[in-house]
């Protein structure tokens, strides 16, 4: 479904992405790990379309998408959780998921997805009308997710969304990612927490300082002696 | 302060005493001479017989008495829900505050235009003495907290009426402060109105009447509609207040579209008033005044197209290579535009290059509007009242503004007036949602430069003469202060405080030179208050102030059991390492 061919992307004479390939299968959840600054959220920006590549190629369902426009990128089918969630603080929640569906026309639908997306988290539903800002970290990040759904993505990119949340809240994000993934999202999810990320994978990559070091699937990974060490804390 | 407060709540029984006794000489001081002399404040000399500013002294100094009166008598006879309603005791210290001040402003007024101390008769000393007094005690009474009255369920027929009487009371004071011709008269009357309005909020009656407002937002616009529409009729055929009139609406027309760039979109432009001259200029250029440039005069309707085209090609020429620059730099890119405009009108004088505007002397001697057979020169009568030019082009105007005011509505609503406050919150985020931002800034910018260009067009036909100097920086900083002062991206705020800014200059010609330090320091006032602007988004405010605190409280609660567990699975990993 997606495609990163040798992708390179710099910041001025900063080189953060050195050429890079990897794949993301139709109904996968593909993990990108790695520490600070291994160039994770470069990544995901460049295949959004809020960086251009300076060189390689993107290429989604076929198509090479890394010179369109990242406003076009959404309607292609592909969403993008910003790192940060970086969610609309003075306006409502009603208004963050429409903000989400910006891209559609259809009324009906995007009525429909709303009342999913409330059914989904009872607690946007309760408080739609409020302020995104006043709301807890994990509710900010379910409404975050539940953004990112609302222009019917096919392939959805989660950037760091256990950021800052408590061990319950993590465990109940990376449930709703299982199940949005059940319920037929290709999932691209770039993570610290390794540990949540690969039990959820299909397949995972391990990216240091700009390069990719290690891949298989996730559960592999799980396993591989190197990353116990360095991202899982084990000896 | 807070010292002062606590030493005086000991006194909060004695208190109501000592401020009802204040009031009383406030109410006492209406019915003496505050002056010397009858040229100060539409003469203040009389005894016994009370002018209009007096009695409006009286009625703070009333007001301030009956809160005290009826305070321990709620608390005493009414449930607690009816008590809690209204908040007297904060009515009662806001009424003699308002007292203090609007007396110290009639007394110092008084000095001012007469000369001195010396010629303030007693009753103007007594008052301040009272009113002080009185700010005094009542700031021993308890505060008590928010009133509720604001909550209170109403039928929608009494809403409409609350509404209808509010809109009619500013009819009667508009009519009323535009009519003094003292400049001392005028500041205290309108100081009073701000400080009744004060008083209102503080009571509890203001909340009640924006939640009436909120609620039948169809009939205030109505009423509001009709309140304007009538305003001619209230000032017998005087087209010294009509022009100031037509001047308060086209300021009011121009700042709601620099509304749209700035309260909705985001975007800081500080050469607005660039497009209300390229309006004017081109409606002057084609109409046919003897000195217009042009010699093609089409009728006005396609004029004000015409007029609003040009302006929006301009925006477009003006917003595409600058809107990819954001923040403090198009600031900085709009303001030397708005600049590059003056000087272009200024030098197309023909002496080097073609002759369009005729230089600094502008176009003069435009003709009055002649629409369908209906002369906006002509006077007339309608039903006994003298309707002069003036008033003819106040109704054109206000056709004008409703029609910006629609547009700016139906935006706001708009999937695109979303994807502009989008981009107004967070830039990055609204590109990652599919937002188009560059796209849509430019539609703001050009939408805003339309509507724009078509209040200029009808401006040049009421000024009779378009020249350079009309649109000068000032002029765009004035239109972004207006949009500050009322409230940024709501139309009630943008129509207050475009009227405020407006209508002080032109009704207070004695401090033109302290214009820009008065206003400055205004602003300053405003930005330490009321940062959100006189009448802000009831939404906004909302969830920026009310609730700030319960919610806190919930977020406390729900963290703490949070951080337990998270502490028990710390605890627990560390056991399993062991």
């Amino acid at each position: 479904m997606l495609e990163v061919k040798d992708l390179a992307v710099s910041y001025g004479r900063v080189q953060a992405v050195k050429g890079i390939s990897f794949t993301v299968e139709q109904g996968q959840i593909v993990s990108l790990l790695g520490t600070n600054g291994a160039g994770k959220t470069t990544t995901l920006r460049t295949i959004s379309g809020l960086l251009r590549p300076t060189s390689g190629e993107v290429l989604f369902e076929g198509k090479r998408i890394d010179t369109v426009p990242a406003h076009q990128i959404v309607t292609l089918g592909i969403a993008h959780s910003p790192e940060g969630r970086r969610l609309f603080p003075r306006m409502s929640v009603e208004d963050n998921l429409l903000l989400g569906a910006y891209t559609r026309r259809d009324a009906a639908g995007i009525r429909e997805d709303l009342d999913r997306a409330y059914a989904l988290f009872p607690v946007l539903g309760e408080r739609r009308g409020q302020a995104a800002g006043l709301f807890s970290g994990g509710e900010q990040q379910m409404l975050a997710i539940a953004r990112a759904m609302m222009s019917r993505p096919r392939l959805l990119m989660l950037d760091e969304p256990s950021m800052g949340l408590s061990p319950i809240m993590t465990t109940t994000i990376m449930n709703t990612i299982a199940e949005l993934k059940a319920s037929g999202t290709t999932i691209l999810l770039v993570e610290q927490n390794a540990q949540a990320a690969l039990a959820l994978s299909d397949r995972g990559y391990v990216l240091e300082v700009g390069a990719i070091t290690l891949s298989d699937t996730g559960a592999a990974l799980l396993e591989d002696d190197r990353v116990r060490r360095t991202y899982l804390g084990v000896d | 302060m807070s010292t002062l407060h606590e030493f005086l709540s000991r006194w909060a029984g004695p208190a109501r005493w000592v401020g009802l006794g204040g009031a009383v000489l406030v109410m006492v001081a209406a019915f003496l001479p505050w002056a010397y002399l009858p040229a100060a404040l539409d003469n203040v000399t009389y005894y016994g017989e009370p002018s209009i500013l007096q009695w409006l002294g009286f009625a703070l100094g009333f007001v301030t008495a009956a809160c005290l009166v009826a305070s321990p008598i709620l608390a005493a006879k009414a449930s607690p829900r009816t008590r809690r309603l209204l908040n007297l005791n904060r009515g009662a210290t806001a009424a003699a505050t308002a007292s203090l001040v609007y007396q110290a402003i009639a007394a110092i007024a008084v000095a001012l235009e007469l000369g001195g101390l010396i010629t303030l008769e007693p009753g103007a000393w007594l008052g301040v003495v009272g009113a002080a007094v009185a700010a005094l005690a009542t700031r021993a009474l308890h505060a008590g907290s928010d009133a509720r009255l604001r909550y209170l369920p109403t039928p929608a027929w009494a809403q409409i009426l609350g509404i209808v009487v509010v809109l009619a009371l500013v009819l009667v004071a508009a009519a009323y402060g535009l009519g003094l011709e003292d400049p001392g008269a005028f500041v205290a009357f309108g100081t009073f109105c701000g400080l009744a309005a004060w008083v209102l909020a503080r009571v509890g009656i203001m909340g009640w009447i924006s939640a009436a407002a909120a609620a039948n937002r169809s009939a205030l616009v109505l009423a509001s509609f009709v309140v304007a529409f009538v305003f001619p009729f209230t000032q017998n055929g005087s087209d010294a207040n009509m022009s100031i009139a037509a001047g308060v609406l086209i300021f009011a027309a121009t700042a709601m579209g620099l509304n749209i760039v700035v309260g909705l979109a985001g975007l800081l432009d500080l050469g607005y008033i660039a497009f209300l001259g390229a309006g004017a200029f081109t409606a002057a250029t084609l109409s046919e005044s003897a000195f217009a440039t042009l010699g093609w005069h089409p009728p006005f309707p396609i004029v004000m197209l015409i007029a609003g085209c040009v302006s929006a090609l301009l925006g477009l020429l003006i917003g595409s290579p600058t809107l990819r620059v954001s923040g403090d730099y198009l600031a900085i890119v709009t303001l030397a535009f708005g600049e590059i405009f003056r000087i272009t009108m200024n030098n197309l004088d023909g002496s080097d290059g073609p002759n369009i505007t005729r230089g600094s002397n502008g176009i003069p001697a435009i003709p009055n509007l002649d629409v369908f057979g209906f002369n906006f020169g002509e006077s007339h009568v309608i039903a006994g009242f003298d309707i002069g030019r003036f008033a003819n082009y106040y109704w054109l105007l206000l056709l004008v503004l409703a029609l910006i005011i629609v547009v700016f509505v139906n935006l706001n609503k708009s999937r695109i007036g979303r994807g502009w406050v989008a981009i107004r919150e967070d830039e990055r985020a609204a590109e990652a949602m599919g937002v188009n931002v560059f796209g849509l800034k430019l539609l703001a910018f050009a939408g805003g430069a339309f509507l724009a260009g078509v209040a200029g067009s009808v401006k040049a036909h009421v000024d009779v003469s378009v020249t350079p100097d009309q649109y000068v920086f000032m002029e765009s900083a004035f239109l972004v202060a207006g949009i500050v002062l009322g409230g940024m991206g709501t139309v009630g705020g943008v129509l207050v405080g475009a009227a405020i800014l407006k209508l002080l200059p032109e009704k207070l010609r004695f401090f033109e030179d302290y214009r820009l330090l008065l206003f400055g320091l205004l602003l300053i006032v405003m930005m330490r208050f009321r940062p959100e602007g006189l009448l802000p988004d009831q939404r906004r405010q909302l969830e920026f102030h009310a609730e700030d605190d319960e919610l806190a409280e919930e977020a406390d609660a729900q963290a703490l059991p949070d951080l337990a567990t998270a502490g028990a699975a710390l605890s627990a990993t560390k056991e399993d390492r062991a």
